[in-house]
């Protein structure tokens, strides 16, 4: 009994990252329609720009703001080049062309940042928060506060700020929007932005928790299932997905890893099939009708 | 000015070869390509061999995508299921070449057909995600079920043979390649002007006024996922031929990727394209290398800082410079070319 809850609270606490890598993939899709496959490649970039200032001898905390800076310059940029000219293309164009971001900002950062496992100097502290038995790190518990944070935030600024609602908006029906006066470009470029800073956050925690390479990048794939099971157009719904993908890999790890090796890594995609097969919408995502 | 081409007859009009000139050059290409282990370079020959197989391969995703209108992201599943299919048989059960390579075409057709039922109601993004979970699932089955496939640990595979007579090297293979490559293009360009192909293609442009009209979109679309698995198997079979020793870590998401890069960068839903894609990104490394040692020689920081890596940021550059720049492909430029030489001294 205390082993499967064990598994659940550090299911929870690898799912609120999972969680986090989705926030951003919905607030794109929610704004902008395009499903972005180079999330992971902003985490990793935003988590490698970190380590660089951080080992160049500047404090954690600066270091965390100019990354974020950084991100949402760099979201701006990849907006402008890389989605601008896509606007009107069909589905597929836009979902290839982020595959393509994503692979050429993987490759680009091997070359830039070498392969090797580099270890990021960690501002929290190493050891674990025990309670009867129950062992969690204070970087998980950071990791599961700081979502929670971001979620409350989101929460706030779609349904309170002008910038929010402008977002809202513009992801409800553009050419309504852009009548209303908003400017659908400004918001587009916002949105990718601000995705792009989440990315980088979510991308120093998880330097912080596993070790830093490439592979950062990997772990945003098992995102997409996340988001696909809370519905891509929910926030609550991308949370939820994280923290429901991250349990349920726990306890396939804890329970089947004996029977099946490595089956660990397929529970996501295997939910992924079974989630598309059943409710393609997820569990909060809206139905889309097709209009003759 | 091509003059006197009129078509008096929808058969004429549907006629894969307009023109006496289109025989000969086709006449002529063969005869050159046929004899090239004669006179070219073994490298050249053996670059031949993997284009070949990439031909194969990104005209089955064409079939599936440029024609039908589904995004696959597993097609390099079906590959990998053809090749093991093939090597397994031919050394486990010794069965010759010309029976394991078009049976790991039709068991990679199997699992297409079973692939292709649930994906009937998805589309677009959706069915990218669960085109690339299966492309995950094949990868882990085939590297975690060790008593069939070897795991990690690679099958070698025997060369072909044929009558007796040993198929191993490049040189002879090319052959083997070559014989498939044209029964297989010829295969494809057919379809395109059958009652089949102008289903895949209603399907595309519009799914729901094509079941109007009474497309069967369950039979055409399961019809689709099956002929493009069978492509990508027998492109498989070849493969582990050529390759004669495989590793299931050949066969990961990145090589779906680049099959849809192929046929993106060769133009969508022509078999001409699937052709220039295929050739143009399986030579593009060397292009980049003999690239990076010229730039090498000018600007000493970049001396000897060439890896593989170089490769892959390029494959993705090109991905997003052509679909910015040219989303009709390589074969929208061929074809651009060959309509103002055609129309010489006119424009249109």
């Amino acid at each position: 009994m205390l082993y499967f809850v064990q598994l659940v609270i550090s299911g929870i606490a690898v799912g609120s990252l999972y969680a986090l890598a989705a926030l951003g993939f919905v607030l794109i899709y929610k704004a902008t329609d395009i499903m972005n496959f180079a999330h992971g490649e902003a985490m990793m970039v935003g988590a490698f720009v970190c380590y660089a200032l951080v080992v160049a001898g500047i404090p954690f905390l600066w270091a965390v703001l100019v990354t974020t800076g950084l991100a949402v310059l760099f979201g701006l940029i990849t907006e402008r080049l890389v989605l601008r000219p896509m606007i009107g293309e069909p589905q597929f164009a836009v979902v290839m062309i982020t595959i393509g971001l994503s692979i050429f900002l993987r490759s680009l950062s091997g070359i830039i940042f070498g392969h090797d496992n580099k270890v990021f100097p960690s501002p929290f502290a190493q050891e674990s928060l025990a309670f009867k038995g129950l062992v969690l790190s204070y970087t998980h518990l950071w990791a599961i506060v700081i979502s929670g944070l971001m979620v409350v935030l989101f929460f706030l600024f779609f349904r309170y700020s002008r910038v929010g609602l402008a977002m809202r908006g513009v992801a409800n029906d553009q050419d309504t929007a852009m009548l209303m006066g908003i400017s659908v470009k400004r918001v587009f470029a916002l949105t990718w932005g601000i995705s792009f800073a989440i990315a980088a956050v979510a991308g120093i925690f998880l330097a912080n928790v596993m070790v830093l390479n490439i592979a950062i990048s990997l772990v945003a794939i098992k995102a997409f299932p996340a988001v696909i099971l809370g519905g891509l157009e929910s926030i609550p719904g991308a949370i939820i997905g994280g923290l429901v993908i991250g349990v349920l890999e726990a306890l396939v790890g804890g329970y089947l890893d004996q029977t099946l090796p490595g089956v660990k890594d397929l529970t996501a995609f295997v939910v992924l099939f079974l989630v598309l097969m059943i409710r393609p919408y997820g569990l909060f995502g809206k139905e889309e009708l097709d209009r003759v | 000015m091509r003059s006197k081409t009129f078509r008096e007859s929808y058969r004429e009009d549907i006629r894969i070869f307009q023109t006496m000139w289109v025989k000969f050059w086709l006449v002529l290409f063969m005869t050159g390509l046929l004899s090239l282990p004669l006179w070219a370079d073994p490298y050249i020959i053996y670059m031949v061999n993997i284009s070949g197989i990439a031909i194969i391969a990104s005209m089955g995703l064409n079939i599936l995508t440029g024609l039908t209108g589904q995004i696959s992201l597993g097609h390099a599943a079906f590959v990998a299921l053809g090749a093991y299919t093939s090597a397994i048989l031919a050394s486990r059960l010794g069965l010759p070449f010309w029976v394991t390579i078009p049976a790991g075409g039709i068991v990679a057709a199997f699992f297409g057909i079973l692939l292709g039922f649930p994906c009937l109601r998805l589309k677009g993004l959706y069915l990218a995600m669960a085109t690339m979970s299966f492309g995950v699932v094949v990868e882990y089955g085939v590297t975690h079920w060790e008593s069939l496939t070897m795991g990690v640990r690679g099958i070698s595979v025997p060369a072909p043979t044929i009558l007796g007579y040993t198929l191993g090297e490049p040189s002879k293979l090319f052959y083997v390649t070559i014989f498939f490559v044209v029964l297989l293009t010829i295969g494809a360009k057919n379809l395109s002007r059958t009652r089949v192909g102008r289903a895949f293609v209603a399907i595309r442009d519009r799914d729901v006024a094509a079941g109007v009209i009474g497309v069967n979109l369950t039979k055409y679309k399961v019809m689709a996922f099956a002929i493009s698995s069978f492509y990508g198997g027998v492109a498989g079979g070849l493969y582990c031929y050529s390759m004669t020793y495989l590793h299931p870590e050949n066969f990961t998401l990145l090589l779906s990727i680049e099959y849809i890069a192929m046929i993106i960068v060769g133009g969508l839903g022509s078999i001409l394209g699937s052709i220039f894609g295929a050739v143009f990104l399986t030579v593009m490394p060397d292009i980049i290398k003999g690239i990076a040692d010229f730039m090498g020689h000018k600007f000493i920081f970049l001396h000897g800082r060439y890896d593989e890596e170089w490769n892959i940021a390029a494959f993705g550059l090109l991905i997003m410079v052509f679909l910015i720049v040219e989303p009709t492909g390589l074969n929208g430029i061929w074809l651009r070319i060959k309509t103002s030489f055609k129309n010489w001294p006119f424009t249109y």
